[in-house]
């Protein structure tokens, strides 16, 4: 089915990713990246296609939360920078463009 | 008036204090109180960062899932679930009842034995002083252990008061208890026995199941605490024999000031309801549920069953990883707790010849605690570890690491690097340290010449 074709599921993949990136909180942001990447790899080889329908709407749905939830967690952090972990260097990549430059410029973000 | 306010004056100047209306006994009490507040409570700074969070016992950030459910019944949904009358009611009675599902789905129950309360700490009581009152015609004996949570052990005491004959069980030195011995504890009026399944400062997970099945054969009722296994380890009410589970929302990345209590129906245990009302939640618990937050305890409670292989495995990684580099790095550091029978992500170490208190400063960019939450406003060492025979000098250094779900290999790393650092820098300056790397064996020295 087009829907649950391999490019649609690695354009999904590539947009989680992007979306989670955005997260403004490094515990959320971490999790959600390190989650979304291992429960693509645990499925990589789901041949069922009533399976792969049920993951990939379960992937629509978790990107659709993380658009939402990454505004309602950006409000109250405001001004919310978080000790500087040595091992991570990406700390003013192009990735982190979002609203509130203070907020993400000093935060470390693990990318992945 | 006049001699009122002289002798006033002389009792100051007697007691040397500059407040002549305390009297001397209370100023005593007032110094300790001065000096308990070593670490003192202070807001972050405007460009401050924030310490990394490695408290997760004590409480857990919610995860983006459950306030995603918990938003609509924030904002839009607000009806009161017992309202009968009108859709906003119904909406809200469908979602908590769905709620209920999602909380008695993760630990093998049937929605209808599922009671929603305040938080873990009033089904603790709900459970100890219900079936206790319910039950004390013919029942006056409680088991409990010594290395429960205040709450239960003050409820016990509580009972006491009220006529009831209480046992704390004792706990062999990796924070066990010792089945022989609570079999001989039970009596035949026995009516309530209550041990927490996973130990919230150490770690330790009790043999829940077979305890359960011990207290089936003596007919006794069976409650255990489970607000830190819940969503962490697996965990059935059938096949463990398990008569009373408590669970609290804010342990398993849901909101705060939630909880649940579990109550089996077959066979029926009865409890004597602790808040009277309306009659809501069966009688058991009156009051309007919250519906928001039931919603998000059962979000929660449906991610933790998704996930919980998944967060068990990564747990068990950080934690392994931690422990493993601080023992290579540092000499003379001790796991409380069993090192197999645990949840993994709750390490408690004791560093010798260091102060907790100093370390627990030191590590200021690390969120930590030493003991529970609960017993940290005092300068007593915990009584739990008091309970597992450690030494008091080892007692006064512990930390406890909490990993959870949120926690990464970095934020790891950086707490290791820090703890090896700031154990080294304390304990170059510590005499005792000294000592002992001369070879002097500190346990044969006399400290007192009286």
């Amino acid at each position: 089915m087009a829907a649950s074709s391999r490019e649609h599921v690695l354009s999904l993949y590539r947009l989680l990713l992007k979306e989670s990136k955005k997260f403004p909180s490094y515990n959320y942001r971490t999790y959600a990246l390190r989650r979304v990447r291992d429960a693509f790899r645990e499925n990589r080889t789901v041949e069922d296609p009533k399976v792969v329908e049920e993951l990939v709407k379960r992937a629509r749905d978790g990107l659709a939360l993380i658009q939402r939830q990454k505004w309602s967690s950006i409000i109250p952090t405001i001004g919310l920078r978080q000790v500087k972990l040595p091992a991570c260097t990406a700390s003013v990549s192009g990735v982190h463009r979002c609203v509130c430059v203070r907020v993400c410029c000093s935060v470390c973000g693990g990318v992945c | 008036m006049m001699n009122r306010t002289l002798s006033r004056k002389l009792l100051g100047s007697m007691c040397g204090i500059s407040n002549p209306r305390l009297s001397f006994a209370q100023s005593a009490v007032n110094t300790v109180q001065r000096e308990k507040e070593l670490i003192k409570s202070r807001e972050l700074e405007k460009d401050e960062p924030r310490p990394l969070y490695m408290d997760f016992q004590a409480t857990t950030p919610m995860d983006p899932r459950v306030l995603d459910a918990m938003l609509p019944y924030q904002v839009n949904y607000y009806g009161n679930p017992h309202s009968r009358t009108h859709a906003y009611g119904w909406e809200s009675e469908s979602a908590m009842e769905k709620a209920r599902k999602q909380v008695a789905d993760l630990i093998g129950a049937d929605p209808r034995e599922i009671v929603f309360t305040s938080g873990a700490t009033e089904s603790n009581n709900m459970s100890i002083k219900g079936v206790a009152r319910f039950y004390k015609a013919k029942k006056k004996h409680i088991v409990t252990t010594q290395t429960e949570h205040k709450c239960v052990l003050d409820s016990c005491r509580i009972m006491e008061a009220e006529g009831f004959d209480v046992t704390y069980l004792p706990v062999k030195n990796n924070g066990l208890i010792d089945l022989k011995q609570l079999e001989e504890t039970i009596r035949p009026d026995t009516s309530l026995v209550s041990i927490m399944t996973v130990n919230n400062e150490i770690g330790v997970k009790q043999p829940i199941k077979e305890i359960g099945h011990l207290c089936r054969s003596k007919n006794v009722f069976f409650h255990t605490d489970a607000a830190q296994a819940v969503g962490k380890i697996p965990i059935n009410v059938n096949d463990w024999k398990v008569d009373l589970m408590s669970i609290s929302g804010h342990k398993l990345y849901g909101p705060k000031g939630i909880g649940a209590l579990y109550l089996r129906r077959r066979p029926r245990i009865r409890i004597e309801p602790l808040q009277s009302g309306g009659g809501q939640e069966r009688g058991l618990r009156s009051g309007t549920v919250p519906t928001p937050l039931a919603v998000g305890l059962g979000a929660a409670c449906e991610i933790a069953q998704q996930e919980l292989e998944y967060d068990h495995k990564h747990v068990t990684v950080l934690a392994n990883r931690l422990v493993q580099k601080i023992m290579a790095a540092i000499p003379d550091v001790v796991l409380n707790g069993d090192p197999d029978q645990r949840y993994p992500g709750c390490v408690n170490l004791s560093f010798a010849y260091v102060e907790g208190e100093s370390l627990l400063m030191a590590l200021k960019d690390v969120a930590l605690s030493s003991g529970s939450a609960c017993t940290s406003a005092s300068l007593e060492p915990s009584y739990v570890l008091r309970a597992i025979g450690t030494d008091e000098d080892l007692a006064h250094s512990s930390i406890r690491f909490g990993i959870g779900r949120f926690t990464t290999e970095d934020e790891v790393d950086y707490t290791v690097e820090k703890c090896v650092q700031q154990v080294k820098r304390l304990r170059e300056m510590s005499p005792l340290w000294e000592m002992v790397q001369e070879g002097i064996d500190i346990k044969s020295i006399k400290w007192t010449q009286h």
